[in-house]
């Protein structure tokens, strides 16, 4: 699914990617951990095609495409999603509207027919269900005035529709509270299937006691130091970032 | 009188994203063609004998002709207005053609006696008449060139008593109410382009509600310019008696061009005790290429005079063309607890200027006026949003409330609000806001990671931005609208 080998990447100057390595097979779950300015964000950025960063060496292929080659709603078209660290508030633009113009758009890049408004909105009522969205939030602008909490719910709602091939949840569980975290990691557990990958970046443990991972990364100084299983979530919780990450500089 | 600025903003983007929306910087002007149909068309300069000669090829009454020369040898005496924030350079009105008027003279009873060519110009537009027709409540007086070619549903606005027609018949047919009305709320002397307009416009529109009437349907003008080298000078007079209410809208479109051509429309409003004007204006013209070279220059007057009491004029206008636009539709809130209000979208791109606004004058008891103002600036476009409000001395409990917003694209336009209050009545109460926001590259990221092409998040993002005003469209124009400001940033996302 997708390939990244010996990935760099600067900020200006800045060197934040330091040689990162992963692969991740259709169907897995993978978490990112790593202390406050690892670039995991970075990663996550670089990956979806954001500008302001450059990319000095390595490769990204997600199903054998390079995706460096493609303009960030090309790769959004290939089944690519970014669920944002801090969903973006776009104000005056329909919530709904915005929804379906983005599932049309990807679905008349793939050949398919573009929904009409009423099957769109049945698909909307089947996956409002699932993530216990209140359907009013629909009829608001796209995250403006939302809470923290509903904006990233919103995210997650967005990925139940446009139902990606590869999802990267970027700190989704920060500034959620526990019922809310409940809520976000069973809508992402509905959306587990053979075929769907996902990478959860995130700072705590916490929400991989809902979103069970199949490997976890330590990202730390721009490259991964350590890999495991969902043990090494615990350890790490147990033992904080110190002991991986000063084990490694000394 | 002089306006005293109470506050003066100046919004200028200064991001550092330099040009990287100038690649998308392509399309072309969609409604750019000339129909060829043949006018005839006085020989371009003007006196007072080509003043004399529109008259009597109109066919004018006397007081008509005189009218008009009093207008001409006053304008004689007028500067051009020199402080607009907009700048080009100085218009020749020796080199303007004044007259000119498709070549069948008589009328067309119907859409067959109309000719195929001007059908097929409506066609391209994407408005055909007949298609006007079918939708149902819309009547059109479509003006072309300077004389209005094709008037529908006449019959049933002449059964509700509501007269709809042509500037020039009205005032053969309807002198009495022309003479009450015409120049009363602009009067020729108002400025440099009004007393031009009065000497000699050719053609507009007339429209008279009577008394405790509302409007079977939403009235309809579609302007084009046509003819190169003629000045446009529309004249358009709506009055609604007391208890009516009227729903007007105008739009505009015109072929490309290599010189620039001049608009001075004047618009008239009139309400009377409890009536209501609604006046809507979604535009269009030519803006000029790249480099602003062929564009339209737009120095409309338009001005609404809330007579009586509780009557109510509503001005909101989408503006996306024209090389240079210079308008500040107004109202004079006369009659106490009258009602005015402004919801404008404008947008500059390319070397387009506009320097728009509005006035609202209280003088009435307990008016109340609303200024809605979104601005878009894209590539080197320049903006300018001047208002004035004045509450006048006996303007007991007046308010207004403003809010002002400009969004700017990319790094090289600008916005500049000048909001002029004048209070002489100390119970006002003023509410004033004010924004300038900038497309950023986060909310481009974020549609473009949700598969949306760049030109359809500014696109979108801009919608969103306008929505206020375009909910104050009638629905098909309001579509219209979304459509046009789409067209027109393609080339702008741009
Ligand atoms: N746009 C930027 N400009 C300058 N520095 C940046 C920018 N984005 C990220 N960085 C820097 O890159 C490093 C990694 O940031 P980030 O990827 O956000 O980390 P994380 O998500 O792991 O907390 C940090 O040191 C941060 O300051
Ligand atoms: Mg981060």
């Amino acid at each position: 699914m997708l390939s990244v080998k010996g990935l760099k990447a600067n900020v200006g100057d800045k060197e934040i990617l330091r040689g990162l390595d992963l692969e991740v097979a259709p169907g897995e779950i993978h978490a990112i951990m790593g202390p406050n300015g690892s670039g995991k964000s970075t990663f996550a950025h670089v990956l979806s095609g954001r500008e302001g960063y450059e990319v000095t060496a390595g490769s990204a292929k997600l199903d054998g495409t390079d995706l460096f080659e493609l303009e960030p709603e090309e790769r959004a078209r290939l089944g690519l999603f970014l669920a944002f660290q801090y969903p973006v508030e776009l104000p005056g633009v329909n919530n709904m509207y915005f929804l379906k113009a983005a599932l049309n758009a990807i679905r008349k890049s793939r050949g398919e027919d573009e929904f009409d408004a009423v099957s769109f909105m049945r698909l909307m009522k089947e996956k409002l269900k699932v993530l216990h969205l209140d359907d009013s939030l629909l009829k608001r602008p796209v995250n403006f005035g939302f809470s923290g909490g509903e904006k990233k719910r919103n995210e997650i709602f967005q990925m139940a529709m446009l139902e990606p091939k590869l999802a990267i949840l970027d700190e989704t569980d920060s500034g959620l509270d526990i019922d809310a975290l409940r809520i976000v990691a069973d809508g992402v557990n509905a959306l587990r299937s053979p075929e769907r990958s996902m990478i959860v970046v995130t700072h705590y443990q916490r929400l991989l006691d809902y979103i069970e991972p199949d490997y976890v990364h330590v990202l730390a100084k721009g490259q991964i130091i350590r890999s495991g299983g969902k043990e090494l979530a615990l350890e790490l919780e147990e033992k904080g970032y110190g002991w991986i990450v000063d084990g490694e500089a000394a | 009188m002089s306006a005293i600025p109470a506050e003066a903003i100046r919004a200028e983007n200064q991001a550092d994203s330099s040009g990287q929306y100038d690649d998308l910087v392509n399309a072309g002007y969609e409604h750019g063609f000339v129909t060829e149909i043949e006018s005839d068309t006085l020989p371009p300069g003007l006196d007072e004998t080509v003043v004399r000669a529109i008259s009597a090829r109109k066919g004018e009454p006397e007081w008509m002709t005189e009218w008009r020369l009093s207008a001409y040898s006053k304008w004689l005496e007028m500067p051009t207005p020199t402080w607009a924030a907009v700048h080009y350079p100085p218009i020749d009105y020796q080199a303007i053609s004044y007259f000119s008027a498709p070549k069948k003279k008589d009328g067309p009873k119907s859409l067959d006696e109309v000719d195929p060519i001007l059908l097929e110009t409506y066609e391209k537009l994407g408005i055909p008449i007949e298609e006007q027709k079918a939708l149902a409540g819309v009547a059109v007086d479509a003006v072309f060139d300077s004389v209005s070619v094709a008037t529908t549903f006449r019959k049933t606005l002449h059964e509700a008593g509501v007269i709809f027609c042509s500037i020039s018949e009205a005032v053969q047919e309807y002198p009495e109410l022309v003479q009450k009305y015409l120049g009363t709320v602009v009067p020729p002397t108002d400025n440099f382009y009004t007393g031009l307009n009065s000497a000699v416009f050719t053609d507009g529109t007339f429209v008279y509600v009577p008394k405790h009437t509302r409007c079977p349907m939403e009235l309809s003008t579609y302007f084009r310019i046509n003819t190169a080298n003629t000045g446009q000078f529309e004249r358009t007079l709506i009055v609604a008696d007391e208890g009516s209410y009227v729903s007007y809208l105008e739009g505009c479109t015109a072929p490309q061009r290599d010189e620039n051509q001049l608009h001075a429309a004047v618009v008239e409003l009139i309400a009377l005790d409890d009536a209501e004007i609604k006046y809507s204006t979604v535009q269009n013209w030519y803006p000029g290429d790249e480099n602003g070279k062929g564009g339209i220059y737009n120095f409309v007057t338009k001005r609404g005079d809330c007579r009586g009491h509780r009557s109510k004029i509503s001005w909101t206008q989408v503006e996306t063309g024209s090389a240079i636009t210079w308008k500040y539709p107004s109202c004079i809130l006369r009659g106490d607890d009258s009602v005015g209000e402004f919801y404008s979208v404008a947008v500059t791109k390319g070397r387009q200027q506009a320097d728009t606004g509005t006035k609202m004058i209280h003088l009435g008891k307990n008016t109340s006026s609303t200024i809605v103002s979104k601005g878009i600036s894209a590539q080197h476009g320049q903006q300018a949003y001047r208002g004035l409000v004045r509450i006048a001395a006996r303007a007991a409990g007046a308010r207004n409330h403003t809010q002002c917003d400009s969004l700017l694209i990319g790094d090289k336009s600008s916005a500049h609000t000048f909001p002029y209050i004048e209070v002489k009545n100390p119970s006002a109460k003023m509410e004033h806001e004010a924004t300038t926001s900038k497309i950023s590259d986060d909310q481009l990221f974020y549609c473009r990671s949700r598969g949306l092409s760049e030109e359809d998040a500014v696109s979108m993002i801009v919608n969103g931005f306008c929505k206020e005003v375009f909910n104050e469209l009638p629905m098909e124009f309001a579509v219209e609208a979304q459509k046009l400001l789409s067209i027109s940033l393609e080339g702008a996302v741009g």
